[in-house]
């Protein structure tokens, strides 16, 4: 029994180290991964998503319709975003980084000014459920849950759909799609609001967790930039099983030495992934550029 | 004000500044106030209020007479939760604004940061946040609680209501480990047993893995020493897991007001010694507040680092009055050396201590109950700022500019 109880925490715990990084990254695996823009600001939508979540609920929306307004509302500010600035620089990447940061800037402080420095939050649902002595948060399970429902119907989306295999062939050769009749600016505008629509999704889903401040997107960035990386080229490929191995070093270096060491480890392997296999970084933003 | 001096004839001021120095030339001047305070980022939400109850302050101030006669003008910059914006705009406020003295800093990192410049070009600052104790530096007056007042109070009496095994997670910079090191030695001192230490990078907001440590190491209580807004995630999670351990801390409540911030009841049983909040009730206490949203209607919380920043200003206006009117560090050192500049403010009676120049504090235990209110099961009256002095610190007579800590004490002369 006591066996079966630690295999559980260790697995409990993997999956909620494996959620928080696919949630994180999911959005910039599009944004970033997909159409090469990296985007600075993706710890601000996710901020966007949580507060709209939590007016939303406090407005009396259901919580699972409140995290549905969030990830909308983050998508379309995404859509307006891409028209006004990013389109404008997709031949220029690295000044869409300059660009980006200068929106996170202005959402952070504008937050801040308009809606003050903290909010009250809406407090984790579902209460907890007890194992082997350990009480856990039934609310990390459905966050994990989530977690792989983003990447199967990212997949399907993707794969499956008329509008995943036009976004795949604009953002692989726009030119060419845009012979064939594909109108490439809506595709990059709804592609880029995708991404901006998964970034609310973490974040209305994250923020019954968390504390509610202008600045809480940044806690998530490190982990969605260093998914984003050691996944490499293959967006839907290499996402899942980057957040799986880094979920297991993050895990296990948490529970054996503690949080300073998850956070180093995850550091260090995204620096053995550039050396060793620098393809997944390189390769992928070489190929957008073509 | 500005009339009188620009009215002042050239003569007669060049000939004050010659006769009795550049103060009496500069009466009607005003004394600038340099103030550094986190405006913005992870901090903000504790260190807003700081900057509105300086701005309290020096209205009532300036409103009947200013200090000796002149006015008081602040200098404020937005440090933004950021060690190098307290560096360089340190330098700003010494070197280009010429400010008298400096108000500044709430994490123990930036005021390590800005404490060197102060040092380099003499300046002259009021810290008014509790920290980890043992800054013995001429340059530096301290209004905040200190580990003697709030872990030598909170710890032993928690030991004795819940229990002798403690776990500590701490922030993991200089706050955090040496209040942890407090925590160690005053558990050892009372024979009990610390059954667990996490010290959590600033920033971390998923505490999962610290969660089951936790429930895996049983202990009576958890003393949780977590800074930053990303850290304060960690209650909700917690109570989310139904961790159900009382909780002990110097930072919650007191100054991030985490039991308004969250959903009740995830900070329920959580003790905290603290040298103000706004639910104290005395009447000095309903007077500040009254004020302080009378002016600030829309404060969401009124912490003691905004009780220590009113009382700094106020405590400095005494000394540079007691002074003659002089600003000059050494001049307002020689009042601190008397050993009773007290002030009677929102928290009770507060003097500063000549050795350390540090404060004395009356200490509340607040308890959070189930709805997140706030009860007061114990108050220590007058608790010193006795560990620097006792440890060898003495300011009147020399000043070594250090931070010691209990395992790295004043040498022995």
């Amino acid at each position: 029994m006591d066996a079966l109880g630690a295999i559980f925490a260790s697995l409990y715990q993997f999956g909620d180290a494996f959620a928080f990084l696919v949630l994180s990254a999911c959005g910039l695996a599009i944004i970033f991964g997909m159409m090469g823009v990296i985007n600075l600001a993706h710890g601000e939508f996710i901020m966007c998503g949580a507060y709209v979540t939590v007016m939303a609920n406090r407005a009396g929306l259901p919580l699972p319709v409140a995290v549905l307004a969030g990830a909308v509302v983050a998508g379309a500010i995404g859509v307006l975003v891409e028209r006004l600035v990013i389109r404008h620089l997709y031949a220029r990447p690295l000044d869409t980084i300059v660009a980006t940061w200068g929106i996170s800037l202005i959402a952070t402080q504008g937050t801040l000014i308009v809606l003050g420095s903290t909010m009250t939050g809406v407090g984790t649902p579902l209460g907890s459920f007890e194992l082997a002595g350990n009480s856990y948060s039934t609310y990390r399970l459905v966050l994990m849950g989530s977690a792989v429902a983003v990447l199967v119907l990212l997949y399907l989306f993707f794969n499956k759909t008329r509008f995943g295999v036009l976004a795949r062939a604009t953002i692989q050769v726009p030119h060419m799609a845009e012979a064939l009749g594909v109108d490439t600016r809506l595709i990059y505008a709804m592609t880029f609001g995708i991404g901006a629509g998964l970034a609310g999704l973490t974040g209305g889903l994250y923020a019954p967790t968390m504390t509610m401040v202008p600045t809480m997107g940044t806690t998530f960035i490190m982990e969605a930039f260093v998914t984003v990386v050691v996944g490499g080229a293959d967006v839907f490929l290499g996402t899942a099983p980057a957040a799986a191995a880094l979920a297991i070093v993050k895990a296990s270096l948490t529970s054996w030495y503690g949080q300073l060491f998850g956070q180093i480890g995850l550091l260090i392997a995204v620096i053995l992934v550039i050396r060793l296999l620098p393809r997944g970084v390189s390769g992928f933003l070489l190929r957008e550029r073509a | 004000m500005k009339i009188r001096t620009m009215a002042g004839l050239p003569l007669a001021a060049l000939t004050g500044s010659l006769l009795l120095g550049v103060t009496a030339a500069t009466a009607a001047d005003p004394i600038k106030i340099g103030v550094l305070e986190d405006q913005s980022g992870d901090f903000a939400a504790a260190t807003l209020v700081k900057v509105h109850a300086i701005e309290l302050a020096t209205e009532e101030i300036n409103k009947a007479g200013g200090i000796a006669g002149r006015p008081i003008e602040l200098v404020v910059y937005d440090t933004q939760s950021d060690n190098t914006r307290y560096q360089e705009f340190m330098r700003r406020v010494l070197q280009r604004d010429k400010v008298d003295v400096v108000f500044a800093g709430f994490s123990s990192a930036s005021r390590e940061a800005y404490r060197p410049i102060v040092n380099q070009f003499d300046g002259f600052a009021f810290y008014n946040n509790q920290y980890e104790g043992g800054v013995c530096d001429a340059n530096m007056v301290v209004t905040g609680a200190v580990p003697e007042q709030q872990f030598s109070t909170l710890i032993p009496w928690m030991m004795e209501t819940y229990g002798k095994k403690v776990y500590t997670i701490a922030a993991d910079y200089n706050f955090g480990q040496i209040s942890a090191e407090w925590v160690r030695n005053i558990v050892k001192e009372n024979g009990g047993e610390m059954v667990g230490e996490e010290f959590i990078p600033l920033g971390v907001s998923q505490f999962s893995q610290t969660i089951q440590n936790i429930q895996s190491a049983k202990p009576d209580f958890v003393v949780t020493l977590l800074v930053g807004t990303a850290q304060a995630s960690y209650y909700e999670q917690a109570a989310a897991a139904s961790v159900g351990l009382p909780m002990a801390s110097s930072v919650n409540v007191g100054q991030g007001y985490e039991h308004k911030r969250f959903t009740p009841p995830s900070l329920k049983d959580m003790y905290v010694t603290t040298n103000y909040i706004e639910e104290v009730d005395s009447p000095a206490s309903k007077a500040f507040l009254d004020k302080f949203r009378a002016k600030f209607p829309d404060e969401p919380y009124v912490n003691q680092e905004a009780a220590n920043s009113y009382i700094a200003i106020n405590l400095y206006k005494q000394m540079v009055e007691r002074a003659g009117g002089s600003t000059a560090r050494e001049d307002l050192r020689k009042v601190i050396a008397a050993g009773d500049v007290c002030f009677d403010g929102p928290s009770g009676k507060v003097c500063l201590d000549p050795k350390s120049q540090h404060m004395s504090h009356t200490i509340f235990l607040a308890k959070v109950n189930d709805t997140h209110g706030i009860e007061f099961p114990k108050v220590w009256e007058d608790i010193k700022p006795y560990w620097l002095g006792d440890a060898g610190c003495d300011l009147t007579k020399n000043d070594p500019s250090e931070q010691y800590t209990p395992s790295n004490p004043p040498p022995k002369p």
